[in-house]
């Protein structure tokens, strides 16, 4: 399998919501290539439909019309069980919200995916481990979410959604509910995982620190890609995120 | 080679042929994560299954009862007949066997039916209270039915603790009674065999009643869509 293959093709994706009688178009013709190994962020201002893109691509949510492929697989085609499989094996998910379940400990919450997977449980426990130590959660493994902080309760979702070795690692606002200096740390831990383990990263996000550490970044707004800028080119222009910033919230459509 | 529509085969499962790309859940791993579920959430589930202790200690009472006096009438004594009737059983002369009677019959049902709104409404609650939790387990892969099965997992567990409960304290409770209504002589014509049958069937009931009251949130649990059961909350 050549290194450039597109792991994610999204074509020309329309999702609109019912809000009572109005209908809200989120996304109006989206189409997008990602390619294997790449680290990917959209960023857009709030409500400018970045999350409903993340949707789509993670098979949370199906499109009005248009298609989402994930490795040339039209994910439209898929019956309930091998879409759950492609949520078990093939895409890690890391939320905002962190969503580690709570009634249970940082290893049963990483160990969980392994056990859908169908691993036996003293590899999945070994396997846990393994990742909690990768994570910098070696020792509090017995920890509830709720003894954990934000910073590490979103680790620990790191670590889950790295369990079964997924292809893409989807983070949806990885950062939005973490302080600044927790919230580069989950950064860079991305960073350092899509560039030693070649996994695919793609992030919903509207934290400029993110713009550092990506391979491209899709800008998203009204329901509609931008402009996609690659590294290089972003390099140039970092010095203006102040400016961009300023753009982004003052284009905010609420 | 990526074209055709299984191609997710060949790649994670390389060297071992052919897997079937199946999402399981254990059943010793369902019951472990349903009892720990329970037990985090401790207190809500002992309220959830008082009702049904309540329900079901009524019915056992008054299946044991029957079940007492029954075991009185046997002896054939026209001494205990009397302490019958006049403890208020409807004995016609001649009669063999106490029934329970239209009235009993009709508060039973009634407190059972008033127990299954009750877990109805307790089990769409907690149900509601876990949408961001089921809506995660379905992001790493969980099935409907998993859901499914640990929401029945853990209503059975209830039902069966509660119930057993409730019947055991329905049961003690009736012997009591009939111990001070009829002295000893209701201990030694105890029907041993037959009250065991009326408790264990006092706890089937308090079972399927449990099970029953999580059937409808269950469903409707383990049917959302992942991204509505995470947005539900706010």
């Amino acid at each position: 399998m050549d290194a450039h293959h597109n792991i994610v093709r999204v074509s020309d994706v329309t999702k609109t919501f019912k809000m009572g009688k109005v209908e809200v178009r989120a996304l109006q013709g989206v189409s997008l290539e990602v390619k294997a190994g790449e680290y990917l962020s959209i960023m857009g201002p709030s409500g400018s439909g970045k999350s409903t893109l993340f949707n789509m691509i993670g098979g949370l949510d199906k499109p009005t019309s248009g298609k989402v492929y994930i490795d040339e697989v039209d994910i439209a085609q898929l019956d309930a069980y091998e879409l759950a499989w492609l949520r078990c094996r093939k895409i890690g998910y890391i939320f905002q919200t962190f969503n580690i379940i709570p009634v249970m400990t940082a290893l049963e919450n990483v160990t969980l995916p392994m056990v859908f997977a169908g691993m036996n449980n003293d590899a999945a426990v070994d396997k846990g481990l393994e990742l909690l130590e990768l994570v910098g959660l070696g020792d509090r493994f017995q920890h509830k979410p709720s003894e954990l902080s934000g910073g590490q309760q979103q680790r620990v979702a790191v670590a889950r959604a790295l369990a079964n070795d997924p292809a893409i690692i989807l983070a949806d606002e990885p950062t939005g509910n973490l302080d600044l200096s927790t919230g580069e740390e989950i950064i860079k831990l991305l960073k350092t995982l899509s560039r030693e383990t070649r996994v695919t990263v793609i992030s919903a996000t509207h934290d400029f620190k993110m713009l550092n550490v990506s391979d491209r970044v899709v800008w998203v707004r009204d329901g509609s890609i931008d402009k996609i800028e690659e590294r290089d080119e972003l390099s140039i222009s970092v010095g203006q995120i102040g400016a961009r910033e300023a753009a982004a919230t003052g284009g905010r459509t609420e | 080679m990526m074209t055709e529509k299984y191609p997710f085969e060949q790649k994670s499962d390389a060297g071992k042929g052919p897997v079937k790309r199946l999402v399981v859940l254990p059943f010793r791993k369902s019951v472990e994560i349903s009892f720990k579920s329970i037990k985090a959430r401790f207190f809500r589930s002992m309220i959830t299954t008082l009702s049904l202790v309540l329900a079901v200690s009524f019915l056992s009472f008054v299946y044991v009862s029957n079940d007492a006096a029954n075991g009185l009438l046997a002896a054939d004594d026209p001494d205990l007949r009397q302490s019958l009737i006049q403890s208020g059983y409807d004995l016609a002369p001649g009669a063999d066997r106490v029934d329970s009677s239209p009235k009993q019959r009709w508060i039973a049902i009634l407190s059972l039916l008033v127990c299954a709104v009750g877990i109805v409404n307790a089990q769409l609650m907690a149900v509601t209270e876990r949408f961001r939790e089921i809506g995660t387990m379905k992001c790493l892969g969980a099935l409907d039915r998993f859901i499914l099965r640990l929401f029945m997992l853990e209503a059975g567990m209830q039902g069966l603790a509660g119930a057993a409960i409730g019947a055991l304290a329905g049961g003690l409770f009736a012997l009591l009674n009939a111990w001070f209504m009829f002295g000893a002589a209701a201990w030694v014509h105890l029907p041993g065999v037959v009250v065991t049958g009326s408790v264990i069937k006092a706890i089937g009931v308090g079972c399927v009643l449990s099970l029953i009251g999580v059937l409808y949130p269950a469903v409707l649990a383990a049917r959302m869509q992942p991204v509505e059961a995470m947005r539900a909350e706010h």
